[in-house]
């Protein structure tokens, strides 16, 4: 089974017409000694029934599904529309290319319009690209853009976005002879002022924030951008969580130059990590230096409107070495969902979303530092997510709550030495009260 | 496809009041004491307000103005255009798959550790290499992740070195991807034969260089035959030798990049693996090693212990994380569902038959269309339109009015090495009426160019749009919807 429309027939014939004795004769120029002798040692070809079989079996090993979850920090529990799985899934939009000849792909063109178009909507800036891998990239991408807008070598990166986009950074920088300085946070769980005022001079390029940060607390815009200006650097903000963008000013009209981050929040399921989907958004004249693909409008020879690929001398299939980035195939196919999402969801429907969000966090923090032994750790405004401090170190509070079929909130072990009695607890719209009282209850009775 | 109805912009249709999805209602004690602390913003300006009716007509109709792999034949050069099979979606959408919180412990996320270590492991057979990261999300991070290993290993030794050498007929993303990673990049130009010339190589090849990069079939579909030699003259030096994998599909069961002495390469599961384009992706770029570069494998590594999988973080030598959370989950999912389902036989015959329909075209279209090189050629074959120039007919023109005929044309203008290049790469997955169909196509338009030159030149004209004025888009850029005043 190979998924071959060809008969043996046909093989046979199509030989004699190149005028070679067999297929093998069409390997001649691979060296014999390099030919692999025999089969590879692959599990023998399964039926469509046994593969499926096969992966439920897997699947079953997987026991996540039996638990109430109130995991966040980068990727999102949010309800999904029917008919965002319904119309992506069809084989027009997942199974073409990159659109290259225009004139056979207006749609995925168009849907990358609308979403370059949504995405400025919610950042409040003026142009957007087609989608980035994902926010950690977003993130990398975004430090070595101001790079190379402002030239300047350092690179202020706030210690409070999420770490994984920080380790990512770190990976693509430190092979360009660039300064990553990192920002400490203050008790409100935001950059902290004084560090970042003894931090920002004038070689910096850019200071990078993320808001809602890692802790779920919201920065200050306004004060980081004024900071930035005034050295000649950028304000580049990380989104992680883009459904905030239904309730906060968008990044954009506080000062934000660049704003980039993680959709996966807008119509992807979870999927253990992946795919999800970058975008990146920036005031319109560094739009040459922006990564990534970009669709733009045009007409065409009868003066009707259409869409095409655009502004491709940045990158890297014309410029090469020289490109704004090297990202080729990027994550359209997550791109169409976020689009069908924030559509079907529209203006009421997202302000609505972000508003439940915003609502139930605030229930279950008020619920859950009512338990003695639980106190809120930062006093910074918070949107779905919170940072909760405990009287004993979370690693066994969090064992126990498993125990009840709760996973109650991520570590800070790890990444924030000090923080270990910390965890990052998420809500979403997906939380009704019933699931946070049953949370609270447990937290009660693993505390008591 | 319908191209009658012109599609407006979702905000072009969009009145207020309207919504397309119903929302749970608060059932929590509402709170207002946020107002002062926080920025709230009004109104999201310009978004859209539709219905789900208006919903499903607007991104029906837009799909229907799409080409596609389940629609017809796809001959994109170097992008292995083949069939995704319906099978794998299922897989990948697999509620017990796509629920999984990336943090959640590794006790609760074994059978997903288990797949992914799996599909490591066949992949490693598959190329005879050693270790496997599927951590990269397309080819070009594959590349960039490649790099980034070699880099980590010369610096550890010393010298991290100054450039990376690659052939004049790579792709793009080749010489970007080495700049993104310190390196400068020094161009070696093909032989006569399109393939990497080992004198050349012999000459340039110092200590200075980190790598060379080669496509393997390269870009023009022929074999680097002296590639041992090739090895044999970069490690000589202490380099390393980097193979793109995006031409896979012509060697898969056929020969291994392990056994040609190759130290790193990427591959693309959007291509040899059959996982769908999705116009333009999630792809998935993992990445295979040989032994000496695997301590710097991008972390976490999934390892097994005793029959349990977990994601091992301790690893000093690594080069550090190169995406959130562990790659394309789902991608990798519908891969390894094409491996199981084709066994070791169907993948050397899903190699064997993409060269067979790639000679076949060769063969019918030869002297019609002007071949630059006549090596021998694998899976793909480039052809010019050094013939039809001569009518004032470019590869453009060409490819547009294969559009009428129903069919989508081949990559056009690349390799950089052919002038004019059409580079026609048909996969396994067709039938013999669809390739047939792409040869008529392809006589015929020849024939046109001779008798009448301008109907080629102002094609395409039935399609949903005529030729796009690309220039226009370029010169003026318009790159998202304004409300007009």
């Amino acid at each position: 089974m190979s998924y071959i429309p060809l008969s043996e027939k046909d093989k046979k014939e199509m030989l004699e017409k190149i005028g070679v004795k067999s297929i093998e004769d069409l390997f001649c120029c691979i060296p014999e000694n390099i030919r692999l002798k025999g089969n590879l040692n692959l599990p023998e070809s399964l039926s469509e029934p046994e593969l499926l079989e096969y992966f439920q079996e897997k699947g079953k090993k997987n026991s996540y599904e039996q638990y109430l979850s109130f995991l966040g920090g980068g990727a999102y529990d949010h309800f999904i529309p029917a008919v965002v799985d319904y119309l992506s899934l069809r084989g027009e939009f997942i199974s073409p290319y990159t659109p290259y000849q225009p004139e056979v792909s207006q749609g995925t063109l168009q849907v990358i319009f609308e979403f370059q178009t949504l995405i400025c909507q919610l950042t409040g800036l003026d142009i957007a690209n087609a989608s980035l891998y994902d926010g950690a990239t977003g993130a990398a991408e975004a430090v070595l853009m101001a790079n190379r807008i402002k030239e300047k070598k350092r690179l202020l990166v706030a210690s409070n976005i999420n770490p994984e986009y920080r380790q990512v950074i770190v990976t693509y920088t430190k092979n360009l002879g660039l300064e990553l300085v990192e920002l400490p946070f203050d008790q409100a769980g935001r950059i902290d002022k004084k560090s970042l005022e003894a931090a920002v001079n004038a070689e910096t390029s850019v200071i990078l924030c993320q808001s809602p940060n890692y802790f779920g607390v919201v920065e200050n815009l306004k004060v980081l951008s004024e900071a930035a200006h005034e050295h000649d650097a950028l304000l580049a903000v990380l989104i992680s969580e883009p459904v905030s963008l239904g309730w906060l000013e968008a990044p954009g009209k506080q000062g934000a130059d660049i704003v980039t981050g993680e959709a996966q929040s807008l119509g992807l399921p979870l999927s253990y990590g992946g795919p999800y989907l970058g975008f990146m958004s920036c005031r319109k004249e560094f739009v040459r230096q922006l990564p990534g693909r970009i669709a733009g409008q045009t007409v065409d020879a009868d003066g009707r409107r259409g869409f095409v690929l655009t502004l491709s001398t940045r990158e890297q299939h014309i410029r090469r070495e020289k490109a704004t980035s090297n990202i080729c195939t990027n994550q359209a196919h997550c791109a169409l969902r976020a689009t069908i999402y924030l559509e079907t969801l529209g203006r009421q429907g997202f302000k609505k979303l972000a508003w439940l969000n915003q609502q139930k966090a605030a229930y279950a923090l008020s619920q859950l530092t009512a338990i003695p032994g639980v106190t809120r750790k930062f006093s910074g405004p918070v949107f779905n997510e919170f940072v909760l401090e405990f009287a004993r170190d979370w690693k066994g509070i969090s064992q126990k709550l498993e125990e009840k079929g709760i996973l109650g909130g991520i570590s800070l072990a790890g990444h924030y030495p000090g923080l270990e009695r910390c965890a990052l607890i998420t809500i979403t719209e997906k939380h009704s009260k019933e699931r946070i009282d049953r949370y609270v209850q447990a937290l009660k009775e693993v505390l008591k | 496809m319908i191209n009658v109805i012109r599609e407006p912009l979702i905000f072009e249709i969009s009145s207020p009041g309207k919504t397309a999805v119903k929302l749970p209602e608060l059932d929590v004690p509402e709170t207002k004491d946020y107002l002062s602390s926080v920025p709230v913003r009004g109104d999201i300006e310009g978004f859209p307000e539709v219905s789900e009716t208006e919903i499903a007509r607007h991104f029906t109709r837009l799909s229907q103005m799409n080409y596609c792999v389940d629609f017809g034949f796809y001959p994109l050069g170097s992008c292995t255009m083949k069939y995704n099979p319906k099978v794998n979606e299922k897989v990948a959408s697999m509620a017990c798959f796509t629920s999984g919180h990336p943090l959640a412990p590794e006790r609760l996320v074994q059978g997903n550790l288990e797949l992914m270590k799996t599909l490591e492991k066949l992949l490693a057979e598959i190329t005879g290499m050693d270790a496997v990261t599927l951590q990269p999300a397309a080819g070009a991070h594959g590349e960039l992740t490649g790099m980034m290993l070699i880099r980590a290993y010369h610096t550890a030794s010393g010298n991290p070195r100054k450039y990376v050498l690659i052939p004049d007929s790579a792709h793009g993303t080749n010489p970007s991807s080495a700049h993104i990673c310190g390196y400068t990049v020094k161009e070696i130009k093909s032989s006569e034969r399109g393939t990497v010339s080992v004198e050349d190589l012999g000459r340039v090849m110092d200590e200075e260089a980190a790598a060379l990069m080669v496509t393997n079939p390269n870009t023009l579909g022929v074999f680097e035959s002296d590639i041992c030699q090739v090895a044999d003259i970069v490690h000589a030096k202490g380099g390393f030798l980097y193979m793109d994998g995006a031409n896979f599909n012509a060697l898969a069961g056929i020969t291994r990049p392990g056994d040609m002495k190759v130290d790193v390469l990427h591959l693309n599961l959007h291509k040899t693996f059959s996982t769908p384009h999705g116009g333009g992706g999630p792809g998935s770029g993992p990445v295979a090693v040989k032994k000496i570069l695997e301590p710097y494998l991008p972390v976490p590594v999934i390892e097994e212990r005793n029959g349990q999988y977990f994601l091992n973080y301790n690893r000093p030598k690594s080069i550090g994380r190169v995406k959130s959370f562990y790659g394309q989950f789902l991608v990798m999912l519908k891969a390894l569902a094409y491996v199981m389902i084709l066994g070791p036989d169907g993948i050397r015959e899903m190699a064997e038959v993409a060269v067979l329909n790639s000679n076949y075209i060769r063969k019918c279209l030869e002297g019609i269309y002007h071949l630059k090189y006549d090596s021998p050629t694998l899976h793909e074959c480039v052809f010019s339109d050094k013939f039809q120039k001569e009518y004032g007919v470019s590869n453009l023109d060409i490819s547009k009015r294969l559009l009428d005929y129903g069919l989508h044309p081949p990559t056009m203008s690349f390799p950089l090495i052919v002038h004019g290049a059409l580079m026609i790469e048909p996969t396994e997955t067709e039938s013999r009426r669809d390739l047939e169909l792409f040869i008529e196509a392809m006589k015929r338009i020849d024939r046109e160019v001779r008798e009448n030159p301008e109907l080629v030149k102002s094609a395409p004209h039935i399609t949903y749009v005529r030729r796009l004025d690309e220039t226009l888009a370029a010169r003026n850029p318009v790159l998202r919807f304004e409300k007009k005043e």
